[in-house]
């Protein structure tokens, strides 16, 4: 075992300047190697966002900087960003080369900040850990660095003051930590579902990142919220319990990405009880939203049903942890697509493992399922060319599958990363519209292979 | 002229090797006379973005030959974006004669915390035959990262006793991206190890065989070297390991773009005595003609090359006169690599746009030959007259905003992702030609002419684009001197 991999679903530490990429009019400024940004960029595709990409300031590092250091350049080169892009907030994340060398990288930023600027400064060295680990190092980076100590922020939303309570919390207004952007393919989606669901029960929400969020100014709300949600597997969790040490914060977490109307509804009455909100309220919002999710699946039954031309029954799913949950748990429930061998190649820790183990069991009691925690996707895509079973099957996965697809006779549908052969924008597969899409998808391609 | 030295390593890099540099502001005339007097100086820069790095070019090198497969020794994030090669490789197939293409075999040691500590190279090791086992690869190429590079693995001794034990080549391509301000460099050290252990001795000459080193640009000389009686041996993407070996057999090497074939073309010549074309490549009518008829002249096919041209001439200028009278006076401003920008520029003065701009990434200011008729931008400045505003601009994009915010040309041409979007956020017509074949020749210009045409009529996207885009330049940078953050330069 060399620990290689073959075929990355995922992208190292530094990654994680896509989550700046996220945030309205935040910059990453980064103190790396000259190869660093276009890699992230290149690994997720049109992903340069408010300034990233191309756009990124980078020190660059050249042999000069290895051997005597890279702390000037990267002066030189946050005071240029200063003068030729306009932003926000700054975060200047390191990479390999910087961290070996020992910058000092936290002074100077440090330096910049004491003069008054919202800059930031995270160590993402691509060989601490991936850009899904260093999503939080990077959320927390900011939480410390910028929205700061809660008598700070309070100044920063004063229409709500009224609205706060003795200790300093507005009720009713949750952090939500959810997708990591652009690792997660349909982060934007997912996070307005969230949102509308959210707010479907009475909450106010800081989606912090996408379209629809209100950028630093929503960031410095942070402490006021009185609650966080963490819709995932495994990633995030030092996120939520920094703020709740922090800010004195608790947190709902729900383990997976809940697609369609059962595990939309769990969601919903799990958070609603969490957080002791009015169960009529909830209830009636959920009674809403499944009336029309179940319509649309009584209409399409007929079709499910009677096409008599062939349509997958089973599957297989390479992705993220919190996407192998929630697609099996869905398409065996929703649709009557039973997974078979399922992989999670986004380099889940051990220590979670198991605990995503009985998630998925729960998922059925007469069925057990082939879980495989591979981030090295070349070995699990040799499992699924050897795994044989009856009837039409379609694989999801991300771009490298299609041959595998087309090799083993399968439909294919692309949904993780990197995805080549498909554009995503704002499409979401979190929540009762989420789930519709997923169908919608699956079948587009399905029916799109007849003649 | 640079030496080829097989035994190291490693090649040196290009501003070592060849004084290439990556920062000027000036007229193209100015930087082609420093060059001549071997005054280029470089400038550097206080303000930098993102760069390219050079172990993505040296991949580009090898990941598409047909039966080989690589590793990126680093942190997976070193191999982010070589996904981009496999679907390139699997879509351009068709146009290359790989009608079945395969699914391009890529890894990572995926080196961490404790790696970067104790080195890498029992991970390297173990990692080199797995994925033997795994592909039964006829090579297998390593590409280095700045993390392997900084801990000091033994890339060369891990490489050699793999091979030793497994008896196929393995490969160690030294391309960190620290090392070299210009990513090109990549592109020589893919070759370099290329070179060391692939390309074998010649066994037999091929007379009608020329070797053209390129990207993956459709295949167009199949057909032309057929009417001279040659055939084309493409370098490297979808060769084989075994073509490559055979490369020293050629008659003659022909490059594309110098800026990416420079050190192969060397390598063959000084090590196999296999010529170089030492004229540049055929874009625009004037060197289309030199060059064909040195090809002629290395290959004693002179006579049809002759018959070629005159037919290329019938069948194409009548057209190209037209184009001419069409795009007269259009203003163009041109962003890409060296040599393929200089052939841009070339193209589109033969079809009487007006050139007043270009940012180009980086300037070498001879090519490993050494022969000063393979400068390109000397040719076309001789050949079309000057480019008042070139600049060397290091794909620095805020550079390139400064200047299309300025220049406002009727059309940006570029030759590399992501630099179109800023055309297009200025309304600006812009063009990306991936292919660099298709403004070779007289037919290059024809094809050339007709899409440049189509972009400047059909400007509604640009226009609207420009109405709503986003801009994160500040007021005060778009109002200073281009080169202000360069070295020399005034805020």
């Amino acid at each position: 075992m060399s620990g290689l991999i073959e075929q990355a679903r995922y992208t190292c530490a530094i990654g994680a300047m896509q989550t700046v990429v996220a945030i309205p009019r935040a910059l990453p400024i980064l103190h790396s190697g000259p190869g660093c940004g276009t890699m992230v960029a290149g690994f997720f595709e049109r992903s340069s966002g408010y300034a990233g990409g191309s756009t990124a300031p980078c020190t660059n590092f050249s042999e000069a900087e290895v051997v005597f250091g890279g702390e000037d350049k990267l002066r030189s080169v946050i005071e240029g960003s200063y003068k030729v892009l306009e932003s926000d907030l700054q975060v200047v994340l390191t990479g390999c080369t910087a961290d070996i060398v020992g910058d000092d990288t936290a002074q100077i930023v440090r330096e910049f900040r004491e003069t008054g600027k919202p800059i930031v400064h995270a160590e993402t060295a691509g060989f601490k850990s991936s850009n899904i680990v260093s999503h939080s190092v990077v959320v927390n980076a900011i939480v410390d660095q910028f929205v700061g100590e809660v008598e700070r922020s309070s100044t920063s939303r004063s229409s709500t003051d009224e609205l706060r309570s003795a200790t300093g919390k507005i009720p009713g207004l949750v952090n939500v930590f959810a997708s990591v952007p652009y690792q997660d393919p349909f982060w934007k989606g997912n996070l307005s579902e969230l949102k509308r669901l959210l707010e479907g029960v009475g909450l106010k929400v800081n989606i912090l990142f996408g379209p629809e969020s209100e950028g630093v100014a929503e960031w410095k709300s942070i402490p006021s919220a009185s609650f966080n949600v963490l819709v995932s597997p495994w990633y995030g969790l030092e996120i939520v319990e920094h703020l709740k040490e922090k800010y004195g914060q608790p947190y709902f977490r729900f383990p997976y990405i809940p697609i369609g109307g059962n595990e939309t509804s769990r969601f919903l009455r799990e958070l609603g009880a969490f957080a002791k909100l009015d169960p009529a309220r909830v209830e009636a919002f959920i009674a809403r939203e499944e009336e029309a999710f179940y319509m649309e699946i009584q209409s399409l039954a007929t079709f499910l049903l009677e096409f008599r031309y062939g349509l997958p029954s089973w599957t297989q799913v390479l992705h993220d942890a919190s996407y192998v949950l929630g697609i099996s748990k869905f398409l065996l429930h929703e649709v009557g697509i039973v997974p078979k061998e399922l992989f999670i190649t986004d380099g889940t820790p051990e220590a979670f493992q198991q605990e995503i183990r009985i998630l998925l069991a729960a998922t059925s009691e007469k069925k057990k399922f082939d879980l495989y925690f591979e981030p090295d996707a070349g070995k699990a895509q040799d499992i699924v060319r050897s795994a044989s079973h009856a009837g039409r099957g379609i694989l999801i996965g991300s771009g490298w599958e299609k041959a595998l697809a087309k090799e083993k006779g399968m439909d294919f549908l692309s949904a993780s990363n990197p995805s080549p052969f498909r554009l995503v924008l704002t499409t979401g597969y979190l929540g009762y519209r989420g789930g519709l899409r997923l169908i919608e998808d699956i079948y587009d391609r399905v029916l799109g292979t007849y003649a | 002229m640079s030496v080829v030295n097989l035994k190291a390593n490693e090649v040196q890099v290009r501003e070592v090797r060849l004084g290439s540099i990556t920062g000027f502001a000036g007229p193209a005339s100015e930087l082609v006379g420093c060059a001549r007097k071997g005054k280029l100086g470089e400038r550097g820069r206080s303000f930098t973005q993102c760069l390219g790095c050079s172990t993505s070019n040296a991949a580009c090198t090898v990941i598409l030959i047909q039966d080989g497969a690589v590793i990126s020794h680093g942190p997976v994030g070193c191999s982010g974006c070589f996904h981009e090669f496999a679907f390139t490789y699997l879509v351009n197939g068709v146009h290359r004669g790989v009608n079945a293409p395969t699914q391009r075999r890529i890894f990572s040691t995926n080196l961490g915390e404790r790696e970067t500590v104790y080195g890498g190279n029992e991970r390297l090791a173990a990692t080199i035959r797995e994925v033997y086992e795994r592909t039964k690869a006829k090579a297998i190429f390593i590409v280095t990262t700045c993390a392997s590079g900084i801990i000091g693995d033994d890339v060369s001794g891990v490489a050699d006793e793999a091979e030793a034990e497994l008896g196929v080549p393995i490969v160690p391509i030294f391309c960190e991206g620290f090392r070299s301000r210009i990513w090109t460099s990549g592109f020589d050290a893919g070759y370099h190890g290329i070179a060391r252990k692939l390309i074998k001795s010649p066994v037999k000459k091929q007379g009608d065989m020329v070797n053209i080193v390129n990207f993956w640009g459709a295949d167009i000389f199949t057909e032309l070297f057929g009417r001279l009686g040659l055939r084309p041996n493409y370098l490297t993407p979808y060769s084989t390991v075994d073509q490559i070996a055979h490369s020293s057999e050629a008659v003659c090497t022909i490059q594309v773009c110098a800026t990416l074939g420079s050190y192969y073309g060397a390598v063959l010549e000084q090590e196999y005595g296999v010529p170089e074309i030492k004229v540049a490549a055929p874009y625009g009518i004037a060197q289309t003609e030199v060059w064909f008829r040195e090809l002629g002249r290395m290959t004693g096919k002179e006579a049809e090359v002759e018959v070629l041209l005159a037919e290329e001439r019938e069948r194409y200028l009548p057209r190209i006169v037209e184009l001419r009278e069409k795009l007269k006076g259009k203003k163009a401003h041109v962003t890409a690599g060296a040599s393929h920008g200089h052939a841009l520029i070339a193209v589109l003065r033969e079809l009487g746009l007006e050139v007043r701009g270009a940012s180009i990434f980086h300037h070498d200011p001879l090519y490993d030959n050494g022969e000063v008729g393979a400068d390109a931008l000397q040719n076309t400045v001789r050949d079309y007259g000057d480019v008042p505003r070139y600049s060397v601009c290091n794909k620095q994009e805020f550079e390139l905003v400064n200047v299309l915010n300025r220049e406002r040309p009727d059309i940006l041409l570029a030759r590399h992702g992501g630099m179109t979007l800023w055309g297009g956020k200025l309304g600006i017509p812009s063009l990306l030609i991936g292919d660099e074949h298709f403004g070779m020749g007289y037919k290059g210009l024809v094809n050339y002419g007709e899409k440049i045409l189509d972009t400047i009529e059909n400007d509604e996207f640009v226009k609207n684009l420009a109405r709503h885009a986003i801009n994160p330049y500040s007021s005060w940078w778009l109002e200073q001197a281009p080169d202000a953050f360069m070295k020399g330069g005034e805020q």
